[in-house]
């Protein structure tokens, strides 16, 4: 926060004094433990500080005390609700550096389950985005409980899948650990032909709402330069008129094989990133169909199942490794020494670049904006903390 | 701009020899020049996206602090990292030059105790203000006991 903005703190009432409120730990709007000190002129807020950190578990650190064996299953402890993208990230990145081969049908099963994590994913953030702006949408949890109805469908899949559902360990060094099920394929084919229909329902009910677009479109505003410069990724970046997508920048596990569109929109505000993820939806169903159609025959993982926590050795090296989560960027930076445990782990999570925005874009906005503008980030404090 | 550009330029400006491995270029700088890097890197190479910010701590020899910073068009990413010295602390801020460079260094101050010059806003940014210590630094067990527990 701008130290000036932190010292103005008059308490009167002749209409132009300031006052600093605070907004969270414990806010329903927040998506978890976020607080948000707001300095505001009436109604209006003219500086922001956000403090975050109530989840911190120093994952860095967690990373360099537990072995490549271990390390996976709490890797997805970071974006818990897009788990699958978050151990991906660590085992691609340990893959890259140790130089460990993927067989081609774990490459598609992994594409396969961050798809359908994507949808699972963005239908949590558009129901609780619209339970945010509840009273506008025409009794507040219509929207909320169709989504998670829909979300329930991707969880009972990966259940059946890893036996979990929220925090799965599908993903090992070389491979996956799970294959596919006997008549599962043809239940997530069912899944997402459902759910394809459904997201046009929901078009119709947002987009044909006036409240809805009122309290979305041109608030929230971010720049091509300002996305760029602050870093941010995933819809948030292409909603800013920036064509970057990770699966289409450096293309991992196979990406190159499935046709999909990279949405983009150029307006920059809380309704362009939903129509970024809206579209993102149908996109991402159709590469679930074409990996399920394309689902090769052979392996699923090119290591052994491990008999002791310290089997995997990484040669002397280092890499960065990075996916397309739901979020956007989620990357995984590991330095080896060539022993079991990395020497050095960094996460760099979609979620906490992309909240820093908020402290440049907030200022200006009335204190109901704030909350429209923090739904539309979509963070998830597992990963921003970490 | 493509990875052979940037390393002829690299080479020119700052007299060191980066490392190429596919788009990536790696480059090592001393201290002194890690701003002005920073800045030819976002005017030059056209690299205005500021991805991530960290640091690695090697034990005697020192602190070393990385940044990983794009170029969206061509794809070129530029990997800036600069060894601070051992026993040092001090880096200059890139948050002049990159305002995305404001949380990614407070974390770093927060982990490892880098002190960032110029920094706006250099304060603790996961841990709470009163936290001793940092905790990913090498010399720091997973297991230092903080009473109070809250």
């Amino acid at each position: 926060m701008d130290p000036e903005a932190r010292k103005v703190v008059e308490i009167g009432y002749g209409g132009n004094e300031r006052l600093i409120m605070n907004m969270g730990p414990q806010h329903p709007s927040a998506h978890g433990v976020f607080r948000a000190l707001l300095v505001l002129e009436g109604e209006t807020v003219v500086a922001v500080d956000a403090v975050i950190g109530y989840l911190h578990r120093c994952h860095e650190k967690l990373g360099e005390t537990l072995t490549y064996v271990q390390y996976p299953s709490i890797a997805s402890k970071t974006d818990y609700v897009a788990a699958m993208t978050s151990e991906l990230a660590y085992v691609s990145a340990v893959e890259k550096v140790g130089k460990f081969e993927v067989p081609k049908r774990a490459q598609y099963l992994r594409v396969l389950v961050a798809e359908l994590q994507r949808v699972a994913s963005h239908c949590l953030w558009l129901g609780t985005w619209c339970l945010d702006m509840g009273g506008a949408l025409g009794g507040g949890a219509t929207v909320f409980l169709y989504c998670m109805r829909e979300r329930e469908a991707i969880l009972d899949l990966f259940e059946a899948l890893t036996g979990a559902r929220l925090l799965y360990g599908f993903h090992q060094i070389g491979g996956t650990r799970y294959d596919l099920p006997a008549g599962w394929a043809e239940k997530a084919r069912r899944t997402v032909d459902v759910i394809e229909q459904r997201i046009g329902e929901y078009e119709a009910m947002l987009e044909d709402n006036a409240f809805f677009l009122i309290r979305t479109q041109g608030v929230g505003v971010v720049s091509r330069e300002l996305a760029e410069d602050v870093g941010l990724s995933g819809p948030l970046i292409r909603g800013s008129g920036v064509e970057y997508d990770v699966r289409r920048a450096e293309p991992y596990s196979s990406y190159g094989d499935f046709d999909f569109k990279v949405p983009v929109e150029t307006a920059g505000d809380c309704y362009a990133r939903y129509r970024v993820r809206m579209q993102e939806f149908r996109e991402s169903i159709k590469i679930v169909r074409q990996a399920l159609d394309g689902l090769p025959e052979g392996a699923i993982s090119s290591r052994p199942g491990v008999k002791s926590v310290g089997q995997v050795r990484v040669p002397k090296g280092e890499g960065y490794a990075r996916v397309e989560g739901a979020r956007g960027e989620v990357g995984c930076y590991v330095i080896s020494d060539g022993g079991p445990k990395p020497y050095r782990m960094k996460w760099r999570g979609a979620s906490f670049s992309n909240l820093a925005i908020l402290p440049h874009i907030i200022p200006g906005h009335k204190v109901a904006d704030v909350v429209a503008i923090m739904g539309s980030v979509d963070p998830v404090f597992g990963e921003v903390d970490r | 701009m493509n990875p052979a550009d940037a390393v002829s330029g690299i080479r020119e400006k700052f007299g060191v020899e980066p490392v190429v491995d596919g788009a990536t270029v790696t480059v090592a700088l001393p201290v002194d020049q890690w701003r002005e890097a920073g800045a030819w890197a976002k005017s030059t190479l056209g690299c205005r996206y500021f991805n991530w910010l960290s640091a690695v701590d090697w034990k005697a020899e020192g602190l070393e602090v990385v940044c990983r910073v794009e170029n969206l068009e061509s794809g070129l990413v530029l990997f800036l990292r600069t060894r601070l010295g051992a026993g040092a602390t001090r880096c200059p801020s890139l948050v002049p030059v990159y305002r995305g460079a404001d949380w990614m260094e407070r974390e770093c101050y927060d982990m490892f105790g880098v002190v960032f010059d110029d920094h706006p806003d250099l304060r603790r940014i996961l841990l709470p203000q009163d936290w001793e210590g940092y905790p990913l630094r090498k010399d720091y067990a997973i297991d230092t006991p903080h009473a109070p527990y809250r």
